[in-house]
C-alpha cells in the first residue's frame, strides 16, 4: 500500500497527486513513468514521474476514464495498492546548447522535471506550454522557475498567445541554433508539432503514451513502430525520435479499447454513490 | 473425481482436473512395482523419491509422503500440475511397457493439495547464516531458489516487478489448468518461513544495480518474459496480440470480470491463435472461454506439437480447430483484425534443432476470418536487468550464460531457469534453481571459514 501524503485539482479535470513511493522516488530520473493500481480490481496504468521530493513523487493526470476518475477521489491520507517503477529509460539529457521544452495539456506534467534536468546539466532552457483555455493551463509557475524563458499558447486567447503551441515553437526557433527539443502532450499535439522541428532537422523527442499493461516489457501492449521498426515504448521509451515515429499507428492503437472504457466511464457514473456523500464506492 | 466434461469447464475457470480421491490415491499407489533401480527417479529433474512417497502414500501415511517429497521439491502442488511427466518419471515408469504408467504426477498433486488443507507446512530451517541473498523474480525459479536458501538459513529478499508474486505461475498459467490459490499457498509458505518478497519493485531501476551487488549472493529468475512477434505485415492492427499480453490480461488482471475488474478485454467472435506449445494451448483455451471460437494455427504437423499431449486433447475436447500445415504470412484488418491470411506449409527434412522444417507451399493461401490474432510463438529473456549487470555474459538469444551450477562470469552471482536455459519448462527451472541456490549455499559457508 502506498499513502497519498496530498491530493488536489490544478485545472478544469487535471489532479495532482502525492504519493509516498520511496523505491521509485529515490531511483527515478526525468522522462521515466510509474505504473499503478488503485485496488485489487483495478488496471494497471502508466503515469510520468512528474516530480520527485524525498520519498515522495507527484502524478498528474486528467480525469477522462474510469481509473483516473476514481483516482481523482483520493484525498490525503488514502492509499494507492500498488506502484511499481520508476520505469522507461530516462531522457537523454547533456549539455548542448539551448533546449527547448513544450508542453501540451496534461503533458504540461512531464515538463518541469526535464527543464530542470537540462538546465542543471548546463542548457539555455525554454519552456512553451499550451492548453485550450485558461482553465486548462496548469503547472505555468514551476514551468517559469524552472526555465530561462516561458510562453504560453492557449487556442481560445483566454492566457498568453492566441493559438497552438506548434505556433509559438515556430515563432521561438526562427534564426536561432536549438540543440534539442522535447514535445509532450496528446499525440495529436506531438505529431503537429513536431512537424515545426522537422524541416531544420533539430533534434526532437516525443514521449509516448501507448496503451501498457505491465510496463516491463513483457507483454507488447505498447508496441510503436520509430524509423520502421516496432519498438516497446515501455522499455525502448517512452521517448523516441519525434521525427521518426508513427503517430497515426500510435493514436489508432490508443484507441483499441475506446468502446469498453466508454462503457466503463458509464459504469461509474451510474454507479456513483447515492448515500448522499458524494463518493464513489467501487 | 478427474475430469470435468468440456462442455461444463467452458463456462469457468475453475480446475480442469479434480484430481484423485484418498481412495483413488491409495489404490493407484498400490500399483507401484516398488523397483529395486527406480527408473521414475533418474526421470525427474528433482530427483524425488518417489518409490518411498508412493509407499507412504500406499499405507495411507500422506504426511510422510509429503515429508519425502518436500526434501526435493518445495513446489509438489505446482509441479503436480504443470510437470510434463509423461517424459519424465511416467515415461520412465516400467509399468508403462505393458499396461499404463503409474500416476506419479497425480499422486505428488494428491499430497500436496491434502498438506495444503491441513495448512503450511514449514520444512526444517537450518540455523541462521548471517548472509543476505538476493532473489530476482519470483517466478518457478525465484521461488525454489528462495524456499531452498531460506531453508539452508540465509536471509532471502525476492524482488518482483509485477503487483502479485508467482512470475509466470500467475501472468502465464490459466487458472483452470493451476489454480492462483495454489500458488498463493506456496508463496504464504515461503513467506513463513521468513523470505522477504517485495512487489513492484524492478530490480536494477527500483532497486540499483549497487544494491543488488550489496548482498552476499544475487541470484537471477527474471525467465522469457519477452514475448516474439512473428513480424509479418499486419501485426500493429487493433487485436492483435501476444499471448503474454492476452494471458496476462485475463489471468493476472481479471479482464474476464470486466467490468467488475477494471482491465478491458475485446470480445472477439473469431480468434486465431499462432503456434503450437504449452503457451498456445493455454491462450486457446482461455479464448475459448471468453466464448470465442478458436482456430489454432501450426506451421508443422499433429506429431510435431510442442505441447503436452494432455493440453492438446483438452483443447479440442474444448472445441480449438486445429490447421496444421500452415502458417500466418499477414493480418488482415483496418484498423482492427478482420482476418489471418495464411499459406499451406509441407515438411522438409529435418533442420539442424533435427525438428522437420516447414516450407510454405506457393499459390495455396487461404484467409481465416478473424477479430483478433494471438501470437504464442515464443518468447525470449527479458534484457532490462541484463543489460544494466556490466560484464555479464550472455549469448546471442539475450539469455545469460551460466555453468553446470547456475554460476554466471560476474562474482557472486547466479541465474538459473528461461533467463539461462531459454523458455523451457517451470520444473527444469526449479532443478536449476535448486542447484544454483546449493553452489550458493557452499560459495557463502565456503566464505565463512
Amino acid at each position: 500500500m502506498f499513502r497519498v501524503v496530498k491530493a488536489e485539482q490544478l485545472a478544469e479535470k487535471i489532479f495532482q497527486i502525492w504519493v509516498e513511493a520511496p523505491h521509485v522516488a529515490r531511483n527515478a530520473r526525468a522522462g521515466q513513468f510509474l505504473v499503478l493500481r488503485i485496488h485489487e480490481q483495478g488496471e494497471r496504468i502508466p503515469l510520468t514521474v512528474s516530480a520527485v521530493e524525498e520519498d515522495c513523487v507527484r502524478i498528474i493526470f486528467m480525469a477522462v476514464g474510469k481509473t483516473t476518475l476514481e483516482l481523482s477521489t483520493l484525498k490525503a491520507g488514502d492509499s494507492i495498492r500498488d506502484v511499481a517503477g520508476p520505469l522507461g529509460k530516462p531522457s537523454e539529457i547533456g549539455k548542448s546548447g539551448t533546449c527547448i521544452v513544450v508542453g501540451g495539456g496534461a503533458g504540461i506534467a512531464s515538463c518541469p522535471i526535464i527543464a530542470r534536468a537540462a538546465r542543471a546539466a548546463g542548457n539555455r532552457v525554454i519552456g512553451i506550454i499550451g492548453a485550450r483555455n485558461a482553465d486548462f493551463l496548469i503547472l505555468e509557475n514551476e514551468m517559469r522557475e524552472s526555465c530561462h524563458e516561458l510562453h504560453i499558447a492557449t487556442d481560445d486567447g483566454s492566457r498568453g498567445f492566441h493559438g497552438f503551441a506548434a505556433d509559438v515553437l515556430k515563432k521561438v526557433i526562427a534564426g536561432k541554433k536549438i540543440a534539442c527539443v522535447w514535445i509532450i502532450g496528446p499525440a495529436i499535439m506531438m505529431k503537429v508539432t513536431s512537424k515545426v522541428t522537422r524541416e531544420r532537422k533539430i533534434r526532437t523527442y516525443v514521449s509516448l503514451n501507448p496503451i501498457m499493461v505491465d510496463g516491463t516489457g513483457m507483454c507488447g501492449s505498447c508496441r510503436v513502430v520509430v524509423g520502421g521498426e516496432t519498438k516497446f515504448a515501455c522499455v525502448d521509451g517512452p521517448e523516441f525520435d519525434a521525427h521518426e515515429v508513427d503517430f497515426d499507428l500510435l493514436m489508432q492503437r490508443q484507441r483499441v479499447y475506446f468502446d469498453e472504457e466508454k462503457a466503463a466511464v458509464e459504469r461509474y457514473h451510474e454507479h456513483s454513490c447515492q448515500c448522499g456523500t458524494g463518493g464513489h464506492h467501487g | 473425481m478427474g475430469e470435468r466434461p468440456a462442455a461444463e469447464r467452458l463456462h469457468d475457470f475453475q480446475e480442469v482436473d479434480g484430481g484423485l480421491s484418498p481412495e483413488e490415491a491409495v489404490a493407484e499407489a498400490g500399483r507401484c512395482l516398488q523397483c529395486k533401480k527406480p527408473t521414475c527417479v533418474r526421470g525427474c529433474p528433482v530427483e524425488i523419491d518417489i518409490p518411498a512417497f508412493i509407499a507412504r502414500i500406499a499405507e495411507g501415511d500422506i504426511s510422510g509422503a509429503a515429508r519425502i517429497i518436500m526434501e526435493n521439491n518445495l513446489l509438489p502442488a505446482i509441479c503436480g500440475r504443470v510437470c510434463p511427466q509423461e517424459i519424465q518419471c511416467e515415461g520412465q515408469c516400467i509399468l508403462g511397457v505393458k499396461e499404463t504408467p503409474l500416476r506419479i504426477g497425480d499422486l505428488e498433486r494428491f499430497v500436496a493439495d491434502h498438506e495444503r488443507i491441513q495448512g503450511p507446512v514449514i520444512p526444517l530451517i537450518a540455523e541462521p547464516t548471517g548472509k543476505r541473498v538476493v532473489v530476482v523474480g519470483s517466478g518457478p525459479a525465484g521461488l525454489t531458489a528462495a524456499a531452498e536458501l531460506a531453508r539452508l538459513g540465509h536471509a532471502v529478499t525476492v524482488f518482483e516487478s509485477l503487483h502479485e508474486p508467482g512470475g509466470v505461475l500467475v501472468y502465464g498459467i490459466p487458472a483452470f489448468r493451476l489454480p492462483k490459490e495454489v500458488v498463493r499457498a506456496e508463496i504464504d509458505q515461503l513467506r513463513a518461513m521468513g523470505v522477504e518478497i517485495r512487489t513492484n519493485h524492478l530490480a536494477g531501476t527500483s532497486v540499483p544495480v549497487s544494491d543488488l551487488l550489496s548482498y552476499d549472493a544475487v541470484f537471477i529468475g527474471t525467465g522469457a518474459g519477452l514475448p516474439f512477434f512473428m513480424k509479418i505485415p499486419g501485426e500493429q492492427l487493433n487485436g492483435v496480440y501476444s499471448a503474454n499480453e492476452f494471458l496476462t490480461r485475463v489471468n493476472l488482471m481479471h479482464a474476464e470480470l470486466f467490468p467488475e475488474y477494471d482491465t478491458p478485454m475485446r470480445h472477439a467472435g473469431r480468434v486465431v491463435v499462432v503456434g503450437g506449445g504449452n503457451v498456445a494451448m493455454d491462450a486457446a483455451r482461455v479464448a475459448r472461454r471468453l466464448g470465442s471460437r478458436v482456430t489454432l494455427v501450426y506451421r508443422r504437423r499433429e506429431e510435431d506439437l510442442p505441447a503436452r499431449r494432455a493440453e492438446v486433447i483438452r483443447a479440442k475436447e474444448e472445441g480449438v480447430e486445429f490447421v496444421l500445415c500452415a502458417n500466418p504470412i499477414r493480418i488482415l484488418g483496418d484498423p482492427f483484425v478482420t482476418g489471418v491470411e495464411c499459406v499451406r506449409t509441407e515438411i522438409c527434412d529435418p533442420d539442424d534443432t533435427g525438428r522437420p522444417e516447414p516450407a510454405p507451399v506457393e499459390g495455396s493461401n487461404f484467409v481465416i476470418d478473424a477479430d483478433m490474432c494471438i501470437q504464442a510463438i515464443g518468447q525470449g529473456p527479458n534484457p532490462l536487468l541484463i543489460r544494466k549487470l556490466e560484464g555479464i555474459r550472455y549469448g546471442r538469444k539475450g539469455n545469460i550464460m551460466v555453468d553446470e551450477e547456475g554460476s554466471t562470469n560476474l562474482d557472486r552471482v547466479f541465474a538459473a531457469g528461461d533467463v539461462a536455459t531459454g523458455a523451457a519448462t517451470v520444473i527444469l527451472a526449479m532443478g536449476g534453481a535448486k542447484k544454483a541456490a546449493r553452489a550458493i549455499d557452499r560459495m557463502l559457508r565456503g566464505s565463512n571459514r
